[in-house]
C-alpha cells in the first residue's frame, strides 16, 4: 500500500474529530455530576443588588476644604473605627489606613523653595492611591494582594504570609505591619467588620465592604463634600467633573504608578 | 532440632512486659471513647430549621462552603449567596453564620474540640458579634 504522509494525516484528522465528538457526552456527563444532587438548582454567588460598581474608582481630595488637623481627625477617625484599625502608641508599631502629612512629604518632587501659604501650612490627607499600576502587587509573592477589575486594590489576609515586600514596593508608604495581635489594641471594634492578625500586611481598601452594600467609604460621608468618589471612567461622574473644573495634582507621578486619587490644591 | 533461646526466662519476662507497655494506652482506654458531643442549636437556628444548605451537607461540608465564600467575597467581590431554593444570604462568617448560630461554644467549639481541630478563623472574625462587651 502507498501509505504516504498525505494519508497518514487525513486518517489522523478523521479520527481527532471523531474522538472529539464521541467523548462530548463523556465530559458533559462527568460535568452534570460534578453540581451535586443534580435535581435541584445549584447555588450561586452573586453581588447585591446594591452593589455600587464602576470600571476604575477613584477619589478626589479637596484640599481648600480640609484647612487644619482638626478638619481632617473625623474621616481619619471614622475610618479606623469601621475598619478596626488598632491605635498603637509606639510608633514603630503604627498601623494606618488614612493619615495626614505635609506637602514636602506628601508631594515630594513638587515642592518648590517658596510656597504659597495653603500648601505650606495645610496638613494633607494620604491614603492608598489604588494605582491603576500598583507595585505592591507585582512585589506579592502569595497573590494576597491584588487589583480588582474595577482598580480597587485589594488585601486577601487569609494569604497573606507577612513577607512585607508590599511594603517596600509601595512608594508611598501606605502600607502597615501587623507586628503585634492588634485587638487589644483596637479602641471599639467594630463587630460587622473582622479585625487582622499579627502578622499581615494591612491597607487601604476604599471601603470595598461599604461600596457591596451600595454606600460611600466612612472618609468620603465624614468629609462633608471635601472628598468625591467615583468612576473615573466616566466622562460624567462627579469626579470626572471635578478634574475637569480644577487644576489637580497626584503624589509621585513620576513613578508611573497612576494612582487614583487626587488632589485639588 | 529446636534452637535454644538463651536467657529464655529473661526474654520471655521482657517481651511481655515491653507488649504490656505497648498496648497499655488501648486497654487502659478500653470502654471509655468520649461520645461524639452534642452540638445546641440556639432558638433562631431551630426556628429556621433549614440552614444555608442541608444539614447533613453542613456537617459535613462547611469548611469548604467557608473557604469558597472567602474567596468568592475577599478577591471577586461578589458577596451574596443564593441557594437551593432561592434564598440570599450574606456570605458572612461573623454576620451571617454567628448571627443565627450565637452560641459558638456550644455550637462550634465542641464540635471542634472533639475533632481536634482548631480552624484560625477567629484570630480575626469576631466570634461573639452578639454579645456586648
Amino acid at each position: 500500500m502507498e501509505s504516504s504522509r498525505r494519508e497518514f494525516l487525513k486518517v489522523a484528522g478523521v479520527s481527532a474529530v471523531g474522538m472529539g465528538i464521541g467523548t462530548q457526552p463523556v465530559l458533559d456527563a462527568f460535568a452534570a455530576s460534578g453540581g451535586e444532587s443534580g435535581e435541584a438548582k445549584a447555588p450561586k454567588m452573586v453581588r447585591g443588588e446594591n452593589a455600587l460598581t464602576a470600571v476604575h474608582w477613584g477619589m478626589v481630595i479637596d484640599t481648600r476644604k480640609l484647612e487644619t488637623a482638626a478638619d481632617l481627625e473625623p474621616l481619619i477617625e471614622a475610618c479606623h473605627k469601621v475598619h478596626n484599625v488598632p491605635h498603637h502608641e509606639i510608633k514603630r508599631h503604627e498601623i494606618k489606613w488614612i493619615w495626614e502629612t505635609e506637602y514636602h512629604h506628601a508631594f515630594p518632587g513638587k515642592s518648590n523653595k517658596y510656597l504659597n501659604e495653603g500648601a505650606e501650612h495645610r496638613p494633607f490627607l494620604v491614603l492608598c492611591n489604588h494605582c491603576e499600576n500598583p507595585p505592591c502587587v507585582r512585589a506579592c509573592p502569595t497573590k494576597a494582594t491584588f487589583q480588582r477589575e474595577d482598580g480597587l486594590v485589594l488585601m486577601d489576609f487569609h494569604r497573606c504570609i507577612g513577607c512585607r515586600f508590599c511594603m517596600a514596593a509601595c512608594p508611598f508608604g501606605a502600607r502597615s505591619f501587623n507586628f503585634r495581635d492588634p485587638r487589644p489594641f483596637i479602641p471599639e471594634t467594630n463587630k460587622k467588620f473582622p479585625t487582622r492578625c499579627k502578622g499581615v500586611v494591612e491597607k487601604c481598601n476604599f471601603c470595598a465592604e461599604l461600596l457591596a452594600e451600595g454606600k460611600m467609604p466612612a472618609c468620603v460621608e465624614a468629609s462633608n463634600g471635601a472628598i468625591a468618589f467615583g468612576d473615573l471612567d466616566d466622562p460624567e461622574s462627579e469626579v470626572r467633573k471635578l478634574l475637569r473644573e480644577n487644576y489637580t495634582i497626584r503624589r509621585k507621578q513620576t513613578l508611573g504608578t497612576e494612582p487614583s486619587v487626587y488632589y485639588i490644591v | 532440632m529446636s534452637k535454644k533461646i538463651y536467657n529464655k526466662d529473661q526474654v520471655i519476662a521482657g517481651l511481655v512486659i515491653f507488649i504490656a507497655l505497648v498496648s497499655f494506652p488501648f486497654w487502659y482506654n478500653l470502654g471509655k471513647a468520649a461520645p461524639a458531643p452534642k452540638v445546641e442549636l440556639t432558638k433562631q437556628a431551630k426556628e429556621a430549621k433549614f440552614c444555608v444548605r442541608p444539614t447533613e451537607y453542613m456537617k459535613a461540608e462547611h469548611m469548604q462552603l467557608l473557604d469558597v465564600w472567602r474567596d468568592t467575597v475577599a478577591r471577586e467581590g461578589k458577596r451574596i449567596y443564593v441557594n437551593e431554593a432561592g434564598k440570599r444570604f450574606t456570605m458572612s462568617l461573623s454576620n451571617t453564620c454567628l448571627d443565627c448560630h450565637s452560641n459558638k461554644a456550644e455550637f462550634c467549639d465542641r464540635c471542634h474540640n472533639y475533632a481536634s481541630v482548631d480552624p484560625y478563623c477567629y484570630d480575626c472574625h469576631i466570634d461573639n458579634p452578639k454579645e456586648k462587651k
